[in-house]
């Protein structure tokens, strides 16, 4: 079942880095003639109402979306990794200080945040990364204070310390690699919800902005149409986000039970 | 006289990844009306498994593959699940290691008995609660009425093992079950609380088994002993027989391994290691760590009677 | 308990004041100069200078957010430029609609959500287990707002059974006379039935979508709980002492499940507020998320700092009745 979903992650990472070249249409072309049609062998997934190729538009938004994902999963990792070692490891009031400051940001629920965050700096894709990015950064934050709180009183810690290793290296060089395993197990889930959190954000119009294909973005265009029944414009996009975010979560499941059995059920 | 329990040739199997664990091969023991009877072994040796197995506790990857368990005229491993239900706490109780995480986080310990009372043996809620806090008094509790009220976590462990010995025993059960009833309890606690199973044992008159790894509590409590090695019970003595002319090989060894205060004495322990009960080996599963082994043992180790009422599994020694 | 109480209380100040802080700073950075757009497209620089300095915004940061704090328990969350009204007047006149549609999907994914759990956890491996963890595996990965669409197309569209997505009540439909603001209720209360049909024809959907998004977290965490506490040391205690299986399962497992899962129906009350923006924006419910929403793409952007606002101050006082209750709920806590 994991292999399935990773085989489903490439195939999206690897069409999409490779889009422009294997897709045989162009996405922002209009073509007039053909708009709105149903799915067929010309188009496997149909025209939107710019008489646009929607396969070929869906694969060049996996593109943004997860670039977007993973600048963000990427950003909140380090800086919440670095944050939580410090706090971790040091204690007293860098702890409590940067405990206050994270639970400040999960004071609100994470996707509304992220609204006002997208809202006062701007549409631009770089604007929802930073957005994104600062509400993931407490669950790593928290994870590697954790693991720090754990690990630092082992052994090889006590080893490092008494043998002279400056404080820093010691963070980094020996503590945090062992930190490690479930901040991966947890970057992988949360690369769902990044793509979740992007493709809700430009549905209400806060994220990315037309021309540039998203699949948050398509289906918002897509939903003017039910009622009329073209049911093809909506329901591609959200499946694409759908089956990315779930072959996510099922690989982060699987690293779980490899990496750290004892996370199960959590 | 008959026996409150026997058990006879119990053999228990666990289907694991790996393969089928023997955990339990043909074991045998009986307990005699009042008597205090202490099974005891290595960790692993198979006794906390027989003690489940007697109550009809064990769950798949575990089963019962053979063997009768006589109670009460009956063999408890034929009984259907609502009749053992019956038998549960109310003929045979079970006292377990771990006290506080034993009782129920959310309910007030005596309402914990209360309902035993109501249920097994038809007592109105009122005379239930009167039972159960005159239980709590015997139990060694000082101001049952108030404790009967309190949750798990306002007691210590040494009052959460007497409420469990109190709930036990509420139903006036025949045996009692105590598997390592005194780990993690400090030791005077714990002295305190064998005292307590001894005597609450002595004035209801039901018979207490109880196993640990621990011959020191064996040797404060218990009438007779059941020694088990490898899911093998391989002798049965009464106590003092037990500690003075230790018949069995491995029972020798455990008591010469013994680390004594008094004299000064070399510790010994047991050469080689227990064997895998994936594979175990056929016949007498102590045949590779015994320095009397023969060829015979592989075929199987005879019970002999060394003394009255005291017998041992092994070729190698003389019986009677 | 009364120390747990007064911590958790006090615990709320700090939390508030870092709520407004966030959103201070989020105003604060907001594009374009406030004054700028207060004193108008004809203004001239000296205008804008004056009002800037009316506004208070030449003054330093710790200034200005004195004065956005003392604004805030004045109630001036600012003002729409769409309506023309004040953002807090804006807000309390939707805020019953969102609270019906939450309190709607609440219930749907409790009264769902909770038993699916618990058996999926006691009938272990089950076909009721493995549908519980399909959908919940797979409702944790549909957007929710493809999942209204989804539903819309199918139950509107497809087979005619929900209302068109057009408010919160159908087309020529009197409103039930106003006491809690809740349209179900309040027809209830004063025995409109068709108001009530209406009403919970139209609520329906959009509930069913909101409570099922948020169903699939909630569901996996009582399943994992259930099965925690039935391979606990008390419950096989229980077994031993022959008390009967309802008794057991129903009985004593169920009772030490609940109590982590008071907790975690604040986690669910955060996921719900989340989904309720998406949701009001797909169903057109005229709640505060799809006012926030409507507001910004009108390029208003007072409301959207506001409602962070707003959602933030009501998520910290959830969060705080939710603590509560599990202190009342666990008696390791109530009784220390």
């Amino acid at each position: 079942m994991s292999l399935g979903a990773v085989v489903v992650i490439l195939v999206v990472a690897l069409s999409a880095a490779a889009a422009p070249v294997i897709m045989p249409y162009d996405p922002d072309e209009p073509d007039a003639e053909h708009a709105l049609e149903r799915p067929s062998l010309r188009h496997w997934m149909g025209t939107d109402l710019y008489g646009r190729d929607q396969l070929t538009r869906i694969v060049h938004a996996g593109r943004v979306d997860l670039l977007v994902a993973l600048a963000a999963t990427a950003i909140a990792l380090s800086l919440g990794s670095v944050l939580g070692a410090i706090s971790g490891y040091r204690g007293g009031w860098t702890d409590q200080l940067l405990m206050r400051a994270i639970d400040t940001i999960q004071a609100f629920p994470s996707f509304i945040l992220a609204m006002g965050i997208a809202a006062a700096l701007g549409n631009r894709l770089s604007n929802i990364v930073i957005a994104i990015a600062i509400t993931h950064v407490p669950i790593y934050g928290r994870l590697v204070r954790g693991e720090m709180l754990r690990v630092r009183e082992m052994e090889y810690a006590e080893a490092a310390r008494t043998v002279g290793n400056r404080r820093r290296r010691i963070i980094f060089h020996h503590l945090l690699p062992n930190c490690l395993p479930p901040v991966v197990v947890q970057a992988t889930l949360a690369m769902g919800f990044a793509i979740l959190t992007v493709a809700a954000l430009s549905y209400i119009g806060l994220g990315i902005r037309p021309p540039t294909s998203e699949w948050g973005a398509m289906t918002a265009e897509g939903a003017g149409y039910i009622v009329s029944g073209e049911w093809w414009v909506f329901l591609f996009p959200g499946t694409a986000i759908m089956a990315t975010v779930l072959s996510f979560n099922l690989v982060g499941d699987a690293l779980r039970d490899v990496l750290d059995p004892r996370m199960k059920g959590v | 006289m008959t026996p409150l329990l026997a058990v006879e040739d119990l053999t228990i199997h666990f289907d694991t990844e790996d393969g089928v664990v023997h955990a339990v091969d043909g074991a045998a023991l009986a307990i005699g009306p009042g008597e205090v009877v202490g099974l005891v072994g290595e960790s692993g040796s198979g006794k906390s498994v027989t003690a489940l197995a007697i109550l009809r506790l064990l769950r798949p990857p575990a089963r019962v593959t053979s063997g009768r368990i006589r109670f009460d005229g009956r063999d408890l491993l034929a009984l259907s699940e609502e009749e053992m239900r019956a038998v549960r706490g109310a003929r045979i109780s079970m006292v377990f290691q771990s006290p506080r995480t034993s009782l129920n986080p959310v309910l007030p310990v005596g309402r914990q008995i209360e309902r035993l009372l109501v249920r097994h043996r038809g007592a109105r809620p009122a005379e239930a609660r009167a039972q159960a806090v005159a239980m709590l008094r015997e139990a060694g509790l000082a101001e049952p009425e108030r404790r009967a009220r309190q949750y798990a976590h306002q007691l210590s462990g040494g009052m959460c093992q007497r409420v469990m010995v109190a709930m036990a025993l509420a139903t006036n059960p025949r045996l009692l079950i105590a598997d390592e009833p005194t780990t993690g309890l400090d030791v005077s606690i714990a002295a305190q609380i064998l005292d307590l199973l001894r005597d609450l044992g002595r004035r209801t008159g039901a018979a207490i088994l109880l196993i640990t790894h621990d011959l020191g509590v064996v040797a404060r409590l218990c009438d007779r002993v059941v020694v088990m090695h490898a899911g093998q019970t391989v002798e049965w003595a009464p106590v003092r027989g037990l500690f003075h002319a230790p018949a069995h090989p491995y029972t020798r060894a455990l008591i010469r391994s013994i680390p004594r205060v008094d004299r000064a004495v070399a510790m010994e322990p047991i050469a080689g290691v227990v064997p895998s009960l994936l594979a175990p080996p056929p016949g007498c599963r102590f045949a590779s760590r015994c320095d009397l082994v023969r060829t015979q043992c592989a075929a199987g180790a005879p019970v002999r009677t060394v003394e009255a009422e005291h017998r041992v599994a092994c070729v190698a020694v003389a019986g009677v | 308990m009364l120390g747990y109480v007064a911590r958790r209380v006090l615990l709320v100040i700090p939390t508030l004041l870092g709520v407004t802080i966030v959103t201070f700073v989020l105003t604060y950075v907001l594009p374009g100069n406030p004054a700028l757009v207060k004193a108008g497209p004809l203004a001239t620089p000296e205008h804008i200078a004056e009002m800037e300095r009316r506004m208070g915004l030449d003054r330093p940061m710790t200034v200005q957010y004195w004065h956005y704090l003392r604004g805030l328990f004045h109630g001036d969350l600012g003002e729409s430029q769409t309506t023309g009204r004040p953002v807090l007047e804006d807000l309390l006149q939707r805020v019953p609609a969102t609270l019906e549609l939450t309190l709607a999907a609440l219930l749907v994914a409790l009264a769902v959500g909770i038993p699916l759990g618990v058996v999926a956890a006691v009938r272990r491996d089950g076909w009721l287990d493995h549908a519980s963890r399909l959908i919940g595996v797979g409702g944790v990965a549909m957007p929710t707002f493809w999942t209204g669409l989804l539903a819309l197309y199918v139950f509107f569209y497809a087979l005619g059974v929900a209302p068109p997505p057009l408010g919160r009540l159908g087309a020529g439909i009197t409103p039930p006379p106003r006491f809690t603001g809740l349209l179900t209720v309040d027809a209830l209360l004063s025995l409109q039935w068709r108001a009530l049909a209406s009403a919970l024809h139209q609520l329906a959907l959009p509930a069913l979508v909101l409570g099922f998004s948020v169903m699939a977290p909630l569901t996996r965490m009582v399943r994992a709980t259930m099965l925690e506490v039935l391979e606990s040391d008390y419950v096989k205690a229980a077994w031993a002492a022959g008390l009967p299986r309802r008794t057991v399962v129903y009985g004593d497992a169920l009772r030490n499940c609940m109590i982590p899962v008071v907790t975690l129906i604040g986690v669910v009350f955060g996921f719900l507020m989340a989904g309720n923006v998406v949701v009001e924006s797909v169903f057109a419910w005229p709640g505060i998320g799809n006012y926030a929403v409507t507001a910004m793409m009108s390029k208003d952007s007072g409301p959207i700092q506001s409602f962070v606002l707003f959602v933030g101050v009501v998520y910290v006082f959830v969060n705080l009745v939710v603590d509560l209750a599990y202190g009342l709920v666990d008696p390791r806590i109530r009784l220390g």
